[in-house]
């Protein structure tokens, strides 16, 4: 059983265990957990064979988005990422199509119930959140609804401390830390509807919204839409890149951060932005060796704290890198990269070969803008915020969300003003790329106790100077996207530390030992990992190698969930030394030069198993329009609705040099979930399963 | 001089991409003037692909018979797989007075030497595993009918008629119709003029006012039917299935499984909603749902893939109009087609393009016959 026990963070709940099977094999799961995770649990990574081709699937968005996760479930297909396993479940592999059970009897139709409310707010994340909360502030009817089971969105999946300031956004709380905060605040408004397991399929040209929830169908009709809806990620083209291990960052948390299972023992990351970044830390937290982390531009993209922070512990990061290809038998067992030049080309000769089990595909994020597109097209009032209309960290879609419910307020006349000037200007801020990074600073001090800022790349964050009780920490200019500097007194309280998202703040202390000054490192990696006596070897901010040095004390601040490890150094070692390194970094090994990338085979759309060379034939031929081209290939025709091709494609369109003013779009169109057809009418039935199973409804 | 041609063709649909093809194997210089991006985005890709020759005129059934057979023989003759299936048209039947209906008109196609039969409820359920047996009283079968896709088969007739020669001008709407002594001499586009001694106008939906720029009246209004599509199941029957009975908000309804394996459904909303609009509404698949499911209750857990609405250009008594009208010469009239332009077209392509050539065979006359424009357009189309 491949469950975390241990998380520096997150403590496992207790469940109880449930009993079910897979293709007859007994296994086990915790009660109310999701049949994907439950299988991962056990060691099954191998959910279904695609119906064209055969090939093996698994977990991919594990979002309820895709289909690749459907299995079989008591007779039905399902998709296992989002449905309950139950007490005695038989799960099989799904091979093909689905078999519908020939007789079944209907006891009972419903009409959808309506309902009417002043706003709906589709995504219960860290954007729709904070709307619900500002509506509820004015008494305004309001639905919330969310297709988890809890409210939260992907902050439920943060383990890490939060960037941006204190006041507006929570900065230097832990994003599970603020997805409770939010929802619990939200049960002070009794004007706010909050619906979980209730997903949004359509918003309909007669200005309703069709939603499932639980099981029944409900037609919403409200006076004004806020899609609060997210972001999904982008996806990548390179061979074999629908081997089950081969998924997305945020499946991966999903899977580790919400779930507690470890879905893998060698991980390796595509994509250097925050999301990838953030993914390598969680990994380390669920005790995954992070086998390595490429990136394609000469610098991530990501804040620079979080690339340090990997960096430091031991996960080798290359930049200027491509994925070549991953390779398996039916999973994932290596994976090639190599470099590239400036105009993204491989570098022949430089490939290699890593063993890994996993492959995290973090190349960015792209807005869900479907429903807001739907409810602009029925003529409704509708709104965007969050990553629905701008990618961003969440702490600007928590104030894009306020920002929002304001302008809702005015629209529906419930408030005159206007909303401030000020609060754009703030969340521009918020939603700020990091700037310049500034050379670490020569000491100008002689105390014998002080932070050490390892921070040194302009991004919008403030915790360490809102925290310092000497108000010893400021920062070099007016906005907080400036870099903070140690000026003043220190008692070496560690609130900088402790409360730094970046985990890069150390304390050097001369005061016991002024020949041997000790640091005091953050390090929430793992509670058994290191102990006092200990030899370590040290990391300097960018994770060069500092030597080793011996544990004096760890102390564990359990209200913040993060240890601090402090070491005795030397005087020149001290001011340097930013974290412990958790393992030494892998080489790799030199690939075979004679990898020609046989690209032309590289699945696009990974539902209907089309091919780059396919696409690019028809490309080749003239074709110009989505539309003709899902017609000839089937591409965007299966079950996630192109929610994963439709980028890729466009993609091929621009590498064969087509401009993409020459390109028509997909034509959108409901369903943007796929629901069972009984849904609609709410049905009662009874099937041949059903006799064994109590199962009514969906 | 590079603009001149021997067809300008409006609209690359269900009607005048095969008309190209036709014309194009009649080695005539062919222009189609789209005014989408690409071939078959109007009505074509609404269609859910039926195709039968069971219909209760002459010229109707001529034309669809002729369809059937390209449609039959693509697969072999060309090499694309266009998702044929002859899988046959099954009306189920519950009511006595449907019963009364369907075994009437079964006089008429009959008559018309088609193969068509009244089946017993049995052969329905054989037909058909798990649809609803209470008061199932049997119902017409008409096994040589069948499916295809409407999507595969338009770009197979596109690719066969441009591989033939002719040209396809997309993103062109046609805004003026220029004529001269009485006869057609062309078209213009934003992009250019072109001249032509035949324009046929096959706009479907846009057809009233496409003839509009040639100073024809038509009677075309489009009204909608909203249609869906579900995830693949394992092939279980194969007929198109057609439910003639009225429900809450719809008259009636049909559906069949295509060649992947999906459910492939499509509604008559009542009243009819009349207009160009093509977004989905809330109604629809409420209604479709207790309606399918009352049929076969085992469809309750398929889900539902993608919806959408489709135009049906429809003429006052439910009946095409293909016609070359006396007033403007070389102005050939395709429109109208109600709904069933994806099986019309194909025969009617053939038919027309016969015409023009001026050699259209005895067979050829009568499917054109009961399409003509100074009809009274009073009688009603008895299977819609």
């Amino acid at each position: 059983m491949e469950r975390i026990k241990d998380h520096p963070v997150l403590q496992p709940e207790e469940r109880k265990t449930i009993a079910f099977t897979f293709d007859g094999a007994p296994c086990q799961a915790l009660e109310g957990e999701v049949i994907s995770s439950a299988l991962y649990a056990n060691g099954i990574k191998i959910f279904s064979h695609n119906k064209k081709d055969s090939s093996p699937q698994g977990i991919f968005c594990a979002n309820g988005q895709c289909a690749q996760c459907s299995v079989t479930a008591d007779g039905l297909t399902v998709k296992s990422c989002i449905t309950p396993v139950r007490e005695g479940m038989k799960v099989a592999t799904l091979r093909g199509a689905a078999v519908l059970p020939r007789t079944a009897c209907v006891s009972e139709f419903g009409r959808p119930e309506e309902l009417d409310v002043d706003v709906l707010i589709i995504g219960g994340g860290p954007s729709g959140l904070a709307a619900a909360a500002e509506l509820g502030k004015l008494n305004v009817n309001t639905l919330i609804i969310d297709d988890k089971a809890s409210f939260g969105g992907k902050l439920v999946l943060q383990t890490h401390k939060f960037f941006g300031s204190v006041e507006d956004c929570y900065a230097g709380t832990r994003g599970i830390d603020i997805a409770e905060k939010l929802e619990v605040q939200l049960k002070e408004y009794p004007s706010v509807k909050v619906w979980a397991d209730a997903t949004c399929l359509a918003i309909f040209s007669d200005k309703k919204a069709g939603v499932l929830r639980g099981g029944r169908y409900y037609l919403v009709r409200p006076k004004a839409v806020v899609s609060a809806t997210g972001a999904r990620e982008k996806s990548l083209a390179f061979p074999g890149n629908t081997l089950p291990g081969v998924y997305g960052a945020g499946a991966f948390q999903t899977l580790v951060n919400r779930d507690l299972v470890r879905p893998a023992k060698r991980l390796f990351i595509v994509g250097g932005g925050n999301v990838g970044l953030i993914a390598a830390y969680h990994a380390l937290q669920a005790g995954i060796q992070v086998v390595g982390l490429i990136e394609a531009l000469p610098e991530c993209g990501g804040y620079k704290v979080h690339a340090d922070k990997i960096k430091r512990l031991g996960v080798p990061v290359y930049t200027r890198h491509t994925i070549v290809r991953a390779a398996g038998k039916n999973e994932l067992e290596t994976v090639t990269i190599a470099a590239v030049d400036e105009k993204f080309k491989v570098r022949p000769g430089t490939e290699k070969n890593f063993q890994a089990d996993t492959l995290l595909i973090a190349v960015g994020l792209s807005s869900v803008d479907e429903f807001h597109a739907q409810a602009r097209e029925a003529g409704m009032d509708s709104f965007v915020c969050g990553d629905a209309e701008e990618i961003a960290e969440a702490s600007a879609a928590m104030f894009s969300g306020k920002i929002t419910a304001h302008k809702v307020l005015k629209s529906l006349g419930v408030m005159a003003a206007p909303v401030p000037q000020f609060w754009f200007d703030r969340l521009e801020v918020l939603k700020s790329r990091p700037g310049a990074t500034k050379a670490p600073e020569a000491k100008n001090h002689s105390k014998p106790v002080y932070p050490v800022l390892h921070c040194r790349q302009e991004i919008p964050c403030n915790p360490c100077v809102t925290v310092c009780p000497k108000k010893s920490i400021k920062l070099s200019g007016d906005s907080i996207m400036n870099v903070p500097q140690f000026a003043g007194d220190c008692i070496g309280c560690f609130k900088c530390l402790l409360i730094c998202p970046g985990l890069a703040v150390t304390i050097v202390d001369h005061r016991k030992d002024p020949a041997n000054p000790s640091v005091a490192l953050p390090f929430e990696i793992g509670r058994g990992l290191v102990k006092k006596g200990d030899k370590v070897r040290l990391a300097g901010w960018e994770g060069a190698d500092l030597g080793e040095a011996e544990v004096l004390d760890v102390k564990d601040f359990k209200a913040e969930n993060t240890l601090i490890v402090i070491v005795k150094t030397k005087p020149g070692v001290a001011d340097l030394a930013a974290s412990l390194k958790l393992y030494p970094a892998e080489e790799g090994v030199k690939a075979a030069a004679d990898l020609a990338r046989a690209d032309d085979e590289t699945i696009i759309c990974r539902c209907e198993r089309v091919s780059l060379g396919e696409i690019r034939a028809a490309i080749r031929g003239g074709m110009r329009d989505l539309n003709q081209l899902k017609a000839v290939t089937r591409a965007g025709m299966g079950a996630c609705g192109s929610k994963t091709c439709s980028t890729l494609l466009l993609n091929v369109f621009r590498s064969e040099g087509v401009d993409l003013k020459e390109v028509t779009g997909f034509t959108r169109r409901p369903l943007f979930v796929e629901a069972p057809l009984g849904a609609f009418t709410n049905v009662k039935c009874r099937t041949e399963a059903d006799e064994k199973a109590s199962w009514s409804g969906f | 001089m590079e603009n001149n041609y021997d067809v300008i063709i409006i609209g690359a649909g269900s009607i005048g991409t095969p008309l190209a093809m036709a014309l194009a194997e009649r080695k005539k210089k062919v222009l189609v003037l789209e005014a989408a991006p690409s071939p078959g985005q109007g009505q074509n890709k609404c269609a859910i692909g039926g195709v039968r020759a069971t219909h209760s005129d002459g010229s109707k059934i001529k034309t669809c018979l002729r369809s059937l057979e390209i449609f039959a023989t693509w697969h072999k003759k060309h090499g694309d797989d266009i998702g044929w299936i002859k899988g046959g048209y099954l009306f189920p039947v519950y009511t006595e007075s449907d019963e009364a209906v369907l075994r009437e008109l079964l006089k008429i196609q009959r008559g018309f030497g088609l193969n068509i039969d009244w089946i017993g409820a049995d052969k329905v359920r054989a037909l058909v595993p798990g649809i609803a047996a209470k008061d199932l009283r049997g119902g017409t079968w008409s096994p040589d009918d069948g499916s295809a896709s409407p999507l595969l088969s338009l770009n197979a007739f596109y690719r066969r008629a441009v591989k033939l020669g002719a040209e396809f001008r997309f993103s062109e709407p046609v805004k003026e119709i220029s004529k001269e002594g009485g006869r057609v001499k062309g078209v213009l586009t934003p992009q250019g003029r072109y001249y032509a001694p035949w324009v046929v106008n096959a706009a479907g939906a846009e057809a009233a006012g496409v003839s509009d720029l040639a100073g024809v009246k038509v009677p075309v209004n489009p009204d909608c039917h909203e249609a869906g599509i579900t995830e693949p199941a394992e092939r279980f029957f194969e007929p198109m299935v057609v439910d003639i009975r009225p429900g809450d908000k719809s008259k009636n309804y049909y559906f069949y499984q295509n060649r992947e394996g999906q459910i492939v459904f499509c509604l008559t909303p009542q009243p009819p909603i009349w207009g160009h609009d093509r977004r989905s509404t809330s109604e629809f698949l409420p209604e479709i749902s207790r309606r399918m499911i009352s049929l076969m209750p085992g469809l309750a857990t398929l889900k539902v893939r993608r919806t959408w609405r489709g135009l049906y250009p429809m003429t006052p008594d439910g009946f095409p109009v293909v016609d070359f009208p006396a007033a403007l010469k070389g102005y050939v009239l395709a429109v109208g087609m109600c709904g069933q332009g994806f099986m019309l077209g194909p025969g009617l392509g053939e038919a027309i393009a016969a015409h023009i050539a001026g050699s259209p065979s005895a067979d050829e006359k009568e499917m054109l016959a009961g399409f003509r424009l100074d009809r009274s357009f009073t009688g009603q189309e008895k299977l819609k």
